[in-house]
């Protein structure tokens, strides 16, 4: 008999490599107690959250818990059915409106995860015949998406408009065509210039997707994410997005103007084909949308938070992967993976519980420490972040470049 | 008209700065086996091939391109097909 498992060997040996140096597991974090949207213990130890892009400190907010409460009393534990047979509640047709609400559209898909919403939607409306033109940094559910449906899948240089239209020229005129952008990638927390690229797939008859998972409640007006700040919002077909981010719970969805939008519900798989979210879970996050309607100070706070962490870590000398804060993500470069995995060890020895990231996830082959701020993490959590980042680059041996005035 | 020798010749020139584990490139050698080349590699190689032709490779045909023979085959073909 052949070990189907077999081909996982040498992942086998390089995670026991990293473990011999005596790091802590990276894979291997257990939240023992969660005290905040920013705090947890975790190994016994109270150790500061900075990397649960829970951008707007949603998870404990009073009104979103009771809403979840009152769903969890009055509609039970779960819906066990498919959006399209019994699982859909009076719970989920109000967290539908609520993003219609959010979004200012005529229509909204509920998805029971966020990978499930980029699965469903890019599988979905590109068939066979079909083009879908993505960005190479693009997130893995995108690219599941592609595999996912029978159309032919076309690559175009991160962020880069000329090469988007370059191969945009090279496709047949009357082709289907979907071209599929983020607002913000998450890895190194860079944002599109999505005016220059909307502008070139319109130019070339292409629908437009946007992925809004990391700009969601503190882009733009009205919290909707890159594209609307950045003024393209009459330009963009579909716009996915997540609860499990700025929102605070689970779940992801795609909401659009399109008038043949409901159709997708049918030939959708990765919305059919599963159970729909609990009643408690859509409850949480319809209050939580609302509530981000409005939430201009808890934004302004994000910004405020974010500057101090980027231009704090660039004072101290290290590297980021962004001259200047993009996102809400602020990405630090490291040299290796061993001396990431050891940063990042040193780190949550010392309190400080920060995302590894390591290729293939990550693009260019580039290793990175990836902080991601919350609204409510206050002044002095960051300093306190600031300090030790500061003293586990000493304690690793990390060299720093020159000091940057923020 | 480009021949399938000269689509080759140029194939391995594009590789070669890509092969990082300097080896023998034939037809029978394989990315993933022989070079050893990651997934971001072999779509960097793609993009090129793509803009040195003026061709589009679909992510969906790489599976089925074990060896840089295949490549050469799929790449003469396309730009054949472009006329």
């Amino acid at each position: 008999m052949t070990d189907l498992l077999s081909k996982f060997d040498p992942l086998i040996a390089e995670h026991a490599g990293l473990l011999s140096t005596g790091i802590r597991d990276p894979i291997g974090v257990v939240m023992e107690t969660v005290l905040s949207p920013t705090e947890a213990i975790i190994k016994g130890k109270h150790t500061i959250l900075l990397g649960t892009y829970n951008y707007m400190g949603m998870t404990f907010d009073p009104d979103v818990i009771a809403a979840g409460q009152a769903a969890l009393r009055d509609f039970g534990a779960g819906t066990t059915g498919s959006r399209v047979l019994n699982g859909t509640y009076q719970t989920h047709k109000e967290c539908e409106q609520a993003l219609m609400d959010f979004y200012g559209m005529n229509h909204a898909m509920v998805f029971s995860t966020g990978y499930q919403a980029n699965l469903g939607m890019v599988s979905t409306l590109a068939g066979k015949g079909d083009f879908i033109i993505l960005d190479a940094d693009s997130h893995a559910s995108i690219y599941d998406g592609c595999k996912l449906s029978n159309a032919d899948t076309v690559r175009f240089r991160h962020n880069d408009a000329a090469d988007l239209e370059k191969r945009l020229k090279r496709l047949p005129a009357d082709a289907g065509k979907l071209v599929v952008l983020e607002g913000v990638y998450s890895m190194l927390g860079d944002v599109a210039p999505l005016p220059e690229l909307v502008a070139i797939a319109k130019a070339h008859c292409a629908m437009v997707l946007v992925d809004e998972a990391h700009g969601m409640g503190f882009f733009g007006e009205h919290g909707r994410g890159v594209y609307e700040e950045q003024g393209v919002a009459d330009d963009v077909d579909f716009v996915v997005g997540t609860f499990s981010k700025s929102v605070g719970t689970v779940g992801g969805f795609c909401v659009s103007n399109h008038p043949k939008f409901e159709v997708l519900r049918f030939p959708c798989r990765p919305y059919t084909f599963t159970a729909s979210l609990p009643p408690a879970v859509v409850a949480c996050a319809a209050t939580s949308i609302r509530k981000l309607m409005t939430a201009h100070d808890k934004r302004a706070r994000l910004w405020e938070a974010t500057r101090r962490l980027h231009g704090g870590l660039k004072a101290r000398g290290f590297r980021l992967a962004t001259e200047t804060p993009e996102s809400a993500i602020v990405s630090v470069l490291m040299p290796d993976q061993a001396t990431t995995a050891l940063m990042w060890s040193t780190l949550i020895e010392l309190g400080v519980y920060v995302n590894m990231s390591r290729p293939p996830a990550t693009p260019a082959g580039v290793f990175l420490l990836r902080c991601s701020i919350c609204a409510l993490h206050s002044d002095a959590q960051i300093d306190t972040v600031l300090g030790r980042f500061a003293q586990a680059a000493q304690m690793c041996g990390l060299a720093l470049g020159e000091p940057v005035a923020a | 008209m480009t021949d399938r020798a000269t689509v080759y010749a140029r194939i391995i020139e594009l590789i070669e700065p890509l092969n990082a584990k300097k080896v023998a490139l034939t037809e029978a050698t394989t990315f993933a086996g022989d070079m050893e080349m990651d997934s971001l590699t072999v779509m960097d190689l793609v993009a090129s091939m793509e803009d040195e032709w003026d061709i589009l490779i679909p992510l969906n045909m790489l599976p089925d391109l074990e060896t840089i023979g295949q490549v050469a085959d799929a790449v003469h073909g396309l730009v054949v097909k472009k006329g």
